[in-house]
């Protein structure tokens, strides 16, 4: 299997076709799991995805995949086509998902440049006995027609295998006029004999009516033996004229030798041809249609044409490419504020000019934000992974739990959608694992058998929230405290600390790394790392537990990572940039407020409430004039719950500004508390980003 | 085969840029850096601080729109630092796609060095000569050669204790 043919945008889309068939057909299969049958069209949906992935992978050389495949569909083949009674429907779910995931590893592997080495016999195996179990319950008449669609390395005599590909209208038969026999050798050591017979019969699809070939089938590994002894033989009825057809197969590439002749009626072009008949008849005992497989086809491209003209059209992109167009709109706002700002332009009078930037400014920032929505995804892609994940877990734990899902179309930026799928089915596990109980012990606790996951997402302000909600049996506040205080991660006195603040610990570092956990706190393992996952795209985290009810977790996402409001401010030279959203007030501060504590910490008394004041140009060293509190000015701000005053020089505006992550080298040098990054300003300087969460640890610790 | 002229055409850039140095100037003091890393020269650009860096790390500025930090190399080498002028120069370097610019006094010459002419420097000295890498003779005059690679990746510790 070597595939130093294959080019690679060529491999990367049949990764991605593949990746996103399976994807739904997952989600197909767990929806008609539930309903404990399969829906006709479901059937019919999933049996065009085998298809397409056994051709695809076929045409890629992934042999293993496409038999896989292959063993699928023939399953679905019976399915569709004798509704056998007494499926077991659940057998047959963890087969195909088995299946499936087997095609994601190799496709995994192929992704990462590894050989898809995979041994997927014993799957296939299973398969085998699984596809002959329902059919053994149906009458033998349909057995020929099957073994038609099924294995070639089956044990039928491969003669009998009929491998078309044309698209045979039976009624037009009799009306061709020409019959021809076409035999070509390719050049020795070309490689990939079948392959290269493949595209031939691919070319002549349009032209020709009907045709068989010799070998037929060419997915079987001898065909490039045969191909290279014997040639490839190519019988063909068409209307089109010989020129016509010697034409096209002249082009094919690596082709040594053809020989195209006309034939009236060959011997061996009617033996084909009867074979043929006689299963066209076969099949017509039960379809109108001349043949299972070509009825697909045939739907199939119907199915698509339909949805061509219905769907909106869609495009792939790549997530590199909007990046980068992200960048480019970023950089033009800046540049479109440097020209309509521009120092040059001050004190003059220019009407047109000012105009002229009106209208300049309103578009780019149209663009902007067209550009953002373009980034956007709705979550019901990762959503709807999670029935998955919810399905396995209940198979493997004997719990019976349904997912409910609220609020799917809520769109977030692609980046962070990547971040949190892993945390997302990180909680889910665990939800089920520790929270909800066995359907037994929830019934004794008089709570319904079926235990409930809900999952929501909501917009709130520039955040989303997502919730993950179960009705199990919740934290165990002590055990919680008893291993923090083990762990030395609390000191205050049990009644100083809130239960939100007790559940809250389960998310901490370090808590979560020991083994017990799981028997222990019912919760947590892992958990750190969905709270660094979070944080990470600058999300934040809590827990909430009622004890006996459930538990609920939220996690608090940014829309967008890379444009956010601000306000910008002064201190000094430097300017400063600071999340609006994160911003509750400002104010001049009057003297009498301020109250200085024997550390010499500052603190500000605000309608009764005090709060500590964190001085910007002290922290970072700033040289300022301002250092009196009257001269300059305070921003109160917030971030989880906890509020600290910033003292600046001056506010400078509230603008919309493009994140950019520092340098690497400063990053690598020294990671500065409380930036999280830069800006650039409409002048063309820097504005450093402020890190409101990473302030107010300042504070805390300082 | 396509790789194939690419990577001739690769090499045959690197050797027209072998053994050609960019000398700049810092005190009395002549240094060159291997031109393969040169982005550019700029000029001297209104530089944002940034807090709790070394004190050889100026800040960083705004090229065209990237964000690149830049480093004081007078500082870098522990020489006194001295008032910026019109003749001090920001050379804007890569190495693996890390960009940095270095402020140096003046900006002197690209010069070829053959390899014969480049010495190891001695290794008496403890500290001082880290950051060179050889010694080049161009007739008379004596070029220190900067290790970029290290002058960008070693961080110095102690002088983030000075702050």
């Amino acid at each position: 299997m070597s595939n130093q043919y294959v080019n690679e945008p060529m491999l990367d889309l049949f990764i991605f076709e593949s990746m996103q068939l399976i994807e739904q057909m997952e989600l197909l299969i767990i929806a008609n799991e539930k309903s404990s049958s399969y829906a006709s069209e479901a059937i019919n949906e999933i049996f065009r995805i085998m298809h397409t992935i056994k051709g695809s992978s076929a045409m890629m050389l992934f042999n293993t995949i496409s038999t896989l495949a292959h063993s699928m569909e023939d399953l679905f083949f019976v399915l569709r086509e004798d509704k056998p009674q007494n499926v077991d429907y659940s057998e047959l779910s963890d087969l195909v998902l088995e299946g499936l995931d087997f095609i994601k590893l190799e496709i995994a592997k192929i992704r990462n440049g590894d050989e898809a080495d995979g041994d997927a016999s014993e799957l296939i195996k299973s398969l085998r006995v699984f596809h002959a179990t329902i059919k053994g319950q149906k009458s033998s008449a349909h057995d020929q027609n099957l073994s038609d669609g099924t294995d070639s390395s089956e044990s039928c005599p491969p003669e009998k295998q009929q491998y078309y590909i044309s698209k045979v209208r039976r009624t037009e038969i009799t009306s061709l006029r020409n019959t021809f026999q076409a035999t070509l050798r390719f050049d020795q050591d070309c490689g990939m004999e079948n392959l290269r017979a493949f595209g031939v019969v691919n070319d002549l699809g349009d032209l020709a009516e009907e045709y068989y070939h010799i070998p037929e089938d060419l997915d079987h590994e001898d065909s490039v033996r045969v191909i290279s002894e014997q040639g490839f033989t190519l019988f063909l009825k068409t209307d089109r004229s010989l020129e016509e057809i010697h034409r096209v197969l002249i082009q094919t590439f690596s082709l040594k030798d053809l020989q195209l002749i006309q034939v009236e009626n060959s011997d061996l072009f009617n033996d084909l041809h009867k074979e043929r008949i006689i299963s066209l008849e076969d099949s017509a005992v039960k379809i109108p249609t001349p043949s299972g497989r070509e009825q697909v086809a045939n739907e199939q491209q119907e199915k698509e044409i339909q949805s061509s003209a219905t769907q909106q059209s869609i495009i792939s992109v790549s997530v590199a490419k909007l990046d980068q167009l992200m960048d480019l709109v970023g950089e033009m706002v800046i540049a479109e504020a440097m020209v309509t700002q521009n120092p040059d332009l001050k004190g003059l009078e220019l009407n047109n000019f000012q105009k002229a930037a009106r209208q300049l400014r309103k578009i780019t920032s149209e663009l902007q934000d067209t550009v953002m929505s373009v980034r956007m995804v709705p979550l019901a892609g990762t959503f709807q992974k999670m029935n998955r994940t919810l399905r396995d877990m209940c198979k493997k734990l004997n719990k019976e739990v349904q997912l409910q899902l609220i609020g799917q179309e809520t769109e977030v930026d692609k980046n962070i959608i990547e971040h949190i799928s892993d945390p997302l089915m990180h909680l889910i596990r665990n939800s089920i694992d520790h929270g909800i109980e066995m359907p037994s012990e929830r019934e004794t606790k008089g709570k319904p058998r079926l235990g409930t996951i809900t999952l929501e997402a909501k917009n709130a302000g520039g955040d989303v929230l997502i919730i993950i909600r179960d009705d199990g049996e919740g934290f165990n506040k002590d055990r919680i405290l008893a291993k923090a205080r083990e762990k030395g991660l609390i000191q205050v006195p049990e009644n100083g600390i809130t239960d939100k603040e007790i559940y809250n610990l389960v998310l901490l570092p370090g808590f979560s790394t020991n083994e017990n956990v799981t028997e222990f706190s019912g919760r947590g393992v892992g958990m750190d790392v969905v709270v660094k996952n979070i944080e990470a795209v600058g999300g934040v985290i809590t827990a909430d537990s009622v004890p006996g009810k459930g538990t609920t977790i939220t996690l608090k996402i940014p829309l967008t990572l890379a444009i956010i409001d601000g306000m910008n401010i002064k201190v000094g030279d430097s300017r400063y940039t600071i999340p609006t959203t994160a911003i509750k007030e400002s104010f001049r501060p009057k003297i009498a407020d301020v109250i200085v504590d024997p550390d010499n910490n500052e603190m500000m008394m605000v309608r009764g409430q005090c709060f500590s004041i964190l001085r910007l140009h002290d922290i970072y060293h700033v040289k300022t004039d301002v250092t009196e509190f009257t001269d300059g000015i305070i921003i109160m701000v917030e971030q989880d719950d906890k509020t600290l005053c910033i003292f600046a020089d001056e506010l400078i505006g509230q603008q919309q500004v493009v994140v950019k992550a520092l340098p690497t080298y400063i990053r690598n040098t020294k990671k500065v508390r409380g930036l999280a990054g830069c800006t650039l300003l409409g002048d063309g300087s820097i504005s450093l980003i402020l890190d409101i969460a990473g302030l107010i640890g300042f504070r805390q610790s300082a | 085969m396509a790789d194939i002229v690419e990577q001739e055409s690769l090499d045959e850039s690197e050797d027209t840029q072998k053994g050609k140095f960019l000398t700049f100037c810092i005190g009395t003091e002549y240094y060159g850096i291997e031109i393969k890393y040169v982005t550019e020269i700029i000029g001297l650009q209104p530089i944002t601080e940034i807090p709790e860096m070394p004190i050889y790390i100026k800040g960083i500025i705004n090229l065209r729109g990237k964000i690149i930090p830049v480093m004081d190399v007078r500082l870098r080498f522990r020489k006194p630092s001295r008032e910026y002028n019109d003749r001090t120069c920001i050379v804007v370097i890569e190495i693996r796609e890390v960009s940095i610019g270095l402020i140096v006094d003046t900006v002197s010459e690209v010069i070829a060095i053959p390899d014969e002419e480049i010495v190891v420097p001695p290794s008496v000295t403890k500290e001082g000569n880290r950051y060179i890498k050889g010694i080049g003779k161009v007739g008379t005059d004596v070029k220190l050669l900067l290790d970029s690679d290290k002058l960008l990746n070693e961080t110095e510790v102690e002088s983030l204790g000075n702050l």
